[in-house]
């Protein structure tokens, strides 16, 4: 599922650009938002007649691609390094992952968020790089360039393995919702200041995926997260 | 009202285009189509870099045609039952909230309601239960069984009464027309079940339930999308030990266990009414499932859950003996009713895990299939409803002459319990709300109904999974709509319930059966309990704020954790909780473990609903609600949560922990 880069880090569409679209965006047999939507209408039927059929998948194999199609669009970010990447192939596949949003101007959530994720990265040793990413991904763009993140997420502490993106506007926006952070009511939701202080985590292969409040405990996050790559551990409390 | 970006008011037919316009564009920046050469490639831009005014794209954009243009764009109006453009016929549901598209069509009552087997007893564990977890063999316990400790005569570390429940994983069959379903459930030796099977308990009978992980590793990847494989299952809300419990920071993976001792036995044995306890404590209607921190929606979902029945000298189960309630199991038959979402290109179960709010199904199953029917005779039945969730809300009517000459009718039938407690004398009502977790006993008479047929229908609307609409609402709540909305009109001028037969018919009665005995007494003179006093004067009363900050669940003020308990209980005291419902637009279904609680008032006034005036252990809190809650606390001592019980939010997570101790503090904002 890939998309040829031009060096301006525009989509470029190679060749087989009306199938791998497809490919990317209506992948037999799923493809709830994109079936019949704009995106078939608009291309020329006849070009995936040629198309060789997907192999069969089992459920498991269908529901990651659903997933992805729903929830893990491949988007293109900038790194706070400058580097160009993909959502889902780079970030995402086959990895464990944490997820939030922050904007260098946020003065209520945002800096406690951080700073809370600085002790969870310590916490976690070298597991984090390594067997888990974290991601933090601006919500305002314009204001927030690749060297104001950099420069950010060093005062904030934040070592290897912890990356911070922008990109633009409205592909921040699709992922913001892509990752179902936002809210019914479009008045509050517009509302850069409500914006979602949860940290999404997921295990991609393993389709385990869930949240956890910002501003929780540390130590609870980081243990939480550890679920991600330890998921068969038991876990007990004595009363 | 409606409005444009540039705050102009528009019609809801012109503002849902814009929100379709808008789901497009989000599509094309999916699919990778941000640059403006592919666009205007795709003759969709114009030179000057406008979207082209193509309908379906541009906001300003209008359609000619009634609908969108676009395929699966249906326009829902509240159509008939037999309208052909729902894919559930008999709902008034045509789409899921939120960013999904309407489940494939099916049937409806054309499958017999499934009755869940009763629990079977083993006559022996292997490795024998141990008082201490056996974690050599691979249990997983928090602690010692508290009840042998108290009285190791009346409760025995290994009890007479005992049960192996695997958790599997198993392929089902909701629907003809679905294809079979991969879900979770519980063997208990005769094959693996969701609902799993139903306990018959009796006060008075100790038992045990050795609850094994054998569902497949989670490293294998095939968990068809959602449902985390370590568990932990929990009695709701039985008045049980903690270690017994199933506390959501005690799980684990496949290979392990946990032996869960159930005393069955009343409040108060050891502390105010002892030794026997207050039979005005006496538990009916109970249900477990599993329970595993920040996993419970998925894991639920995902079919681990089943019912608890438990009886005693006077809630007999035979309807010749004490309260004469109808014959169990073949007049007394629990339903648990699931909302549920399929793909529409496979038919395959879907959960959304990138919701924070609160997730509605299109699809209503009882039992595990969906809108089954179920042949009863012209007599009394007494059923037990349970809502598993994960979010949704029902108003239950029992309506009539549904696609007959004339309108449906709304006839009356009795509540007998709240939350699994029988209530001091039946009441005759015209609906019951049920919410996620609660459970609502009811007496249906069936006996002037022979030859007829009738439906147990939700009138209530719900178009997200926040809660059901509120009729004074003036926000906007409602997800950007896709395929549309579920309902008709929305916001503040949607009806808060349907009118009869315009609502979700979910079970269908067909009252064919054989006329037969009816032994039951009538409700009209039937008494149960009696209400435990709630005058006496409490140690403490604690405080509850449940917020939403930046959309994280807090309760005064704090995020969940499992290493930290928030306050401590004196054993065998009473407490007031004052529950305030800050976050605005939701409705919290709270629950707390261990003991049933009463509602002294909603927003200072005593309830005045039936389903709220009884014992219950899952209250609902309505937007800006403030409701205070009578708890005596008896008998054991450990851990126990309070959460919300929508399990959406209770995954991220609005939740608590509180210690019971000899000693109790005064943390009044805990």
């Amino acid at each position: 599922m890939q998309t040829a880069w031009g060096a301006k880090g525009d989509a470029i569409m190679p060749d087989l650009s009306r199938r791998k679209f497809l490919t990317l965006s209506a992948a037999a047999p799923v493809a709830p938002l994109v079936a019949g939507s704009l995106a078939a209408t608009i291309l020329d039927r006849a070009a995936f007649s040629n198309s060789s059929p997907l192999p069969a998948l089992t459920s498991s194999e269908r529901a990651r691609q659903r997933i992805q199609q729903q929830h893990l669009p491949n988007l293109p970010l900038i790194s706070h390094e400058g580097k160009q990447v993909l959502f889902y192939d780079d970030l995402i596949k086959n990895k464990a992952v944490t997820l939030n949003f922050f904007f260098t101007h946020c003065d209520e959530v945002c800096p406690l968020v951080t700073a809370n994720l600085a002790r969870v990265q310590k916490l976690l040793g070298n597991q984090v790089g390594r067997d888990i990413h974290m991601y933090s991904f601006t919500l305002k763009p314009e204001e927030d360039t690749v060297e104001v993140i950099r420069k950010y997420r060093q005062q904030y502490g934040a070592g290897p393995g912890w990356t911070f993106f922008t990109a633009k506007p409205d592909v921040i926006e699709a992922l913001r919702r892509a990752i179902g952070f936002s809210y019914p009511d479009p008045a509050v939701d517009k509302d850069k200041t409500q914006h979602i202080g949860n940290i999404r985590y997921g295990n991609e292969p393993l389709m385990l995926w869930s949240a956890c409040p910002g501003m929780a405990s540390p130590k609870w996050i980081a243990e939480t997260f550890e679920w991600m790559v330890h998921p068969e551990q038991s876990r007990v409390q004595p009363s | 009202m409606y409005y444009n970006v540039f705050g102009e008011k528009v019609s809801r037919r012109r503002f849902k285009e814009m929100c379709e316009a808008a789901k497009n564009r989000r599509e094309l920046i999916a699919a990778g189509l941000t640059s403006r050469r592919d666009l205007m490639r795709m003759g969709l831009l114009t030179a000057g870099g406008m979207l082209v005014a193509k309908s379906g794209l541009s906001a300003r954009a209008q359609s000619t045609s009634p609908a969108t243009g676009l395929p699966g764009s249906n326009v829902k109006t509240n159509n008939p039952p037999s309208s052909a453009s729902t894919t559930s016929p008999g709902t008034n549901q045509n789409c899921v909230p939120g960013n999904q598209a309407a489940s494939p069509k099916t049937r409806a009552f054309i499958q017999p309601l499934p009755i869940m087997p009763l629990a079977k007893t083993v006559a022996s564990l292997t490795p024998t239960p141990t008082e201490d977890p056996n974690t050599a063999a691979g249990e997983v316990r928090a602690a010692p069984f508290q009840a042998p400790l108290i009285d190791a005569t009346r409760f025995p570390v290994v009890p007479a009464t005992l049960y192996q429940f695997n958790q599997r994983q198993f392929t089902t069959s909701f629907s003809p027309d679905l294809p079979n379903q991969t879900m979770w459930g519980f063997d208990d030796g005769t094959g693996t079940r969701s609902p799993g099977p139903t306990y018959q308990a009796f006060y008075g009978k100790p038992q045990l339930t050795r609850n094994i992980n054998s569902l497949p590793s989670i490293t294998q990847s095939n968990n068809t999308g959602f449902g985390m494989a370590s568990v932990t299952t929990h009695l709701h809300n039985a008045h049980n030990p903690s270690e017994s419990d199933g506390n959501p920071c005690d799980f684990y993976p496949a290979g392990h266990f946990c032996d869960q001792y159930y005393p069955n036995v009343l409040a108060g044995f050891n502390s105010t009414n002892a030794p026997n306890g207050d039979i005005n404590e006496s538990l009916s209607t109970l249900w477990y499932h599993d329970h595993r921190v920040d996993f419970t929606s998925q894991n639920t979902y995902k079919g681990l859950f089943g019912f608890y029945c438990l009886f005693n000298s006077l809630d007999t189960g035979n309807e010749t003996t004490g309260f004469r309630l109808p014959s169990f199991p073949q007049f007394d038959i629990p339903l648990a009713f699931n909302d549920k979402v399929f793909d529409p290109q496979t038919g395959e179960l879907v959960f959304d895990l990138f919701n924070l709010d609160g997730i509605l199904g299109d699809k209503f199953l009882v039992n595990g299939v969906i809108q089954p029917f179920l042949q009863v005779s012209p007599r009394r039945y007494r059923f037990r409803l349970l809502d598993p969730g994960p979010s949704r809300f029902y108003e239950f009517f029992l309506t009539g002459n549904v696609g007959g000459t004339g309108s449906p009718t709304t006839n009356p039938f009795w509540l007998i319990g709240t939350d699994g407690n029988l209530i001091p004398a039946p009441v005759q009502v015209q609906s019951v709300r049920i919410g996620p977790a609660e459970r609502v006993d009811v007496i249906i008479d069936f006996t002037n109904f022979a030859g007829q047929t009738l439906y147990l229908e939700n009138r209530l609307n719900q178009i997200n999974g926040q809660g059901p609409v509120a009729v004074d609402s003036q926000l906007f709540a409602q997800n950007e709509p896709v395929n549309t909305e579920c309902t008709t009109v929305l916001a503040n001028t949607t009806p808060a319930v349907r009118a009869a037969g315009a609502g979700d018919l979910i079970l269908q009665f067909q009252v064919t059966g054989p006329k037969v005995a009816d032994h039951s007494l009538s409700p009209t003179k039937q008494k149960f309990y009696s209400l435990p006093t709630t005058t006496d004067t409490p140690r403490i009363v604690r405080t509850f704020k449940f917020d939403r900050l930046n959309g994280q669940w807090s309760i005064n003020g704090q995020f969940m954790d499992c290493n930290t308990f928030r306050f401590t209980v004196q054993q065998n005291s009473v407490e007031h909780w004052l529950l305030t419902n800050l976050t605005g637009d939701w409705t919290h279904p709270v629950h707390i473990h261990l003991e049933e609680h009463q509602i002294l008032n909603r927003n200072r006034s005593a309830p005045t609903v039936p389903t709220d005036q009884g014992r219950k252990d899952v209250t609902q809190l309505h937007p800006n609600e403030r409701v205070e809650l009578f708890f005596r606390f008896r008998d054991w001592v450990g851990k126990y949560p309070i959460h919300c019980h929508n399990v959406v939010h209770e995954d991220h997570a609005m939740m608590a922990l509180w210690h019971v101790e000899p000693t109790g503090d005064n943390v009044m904002v805990p």
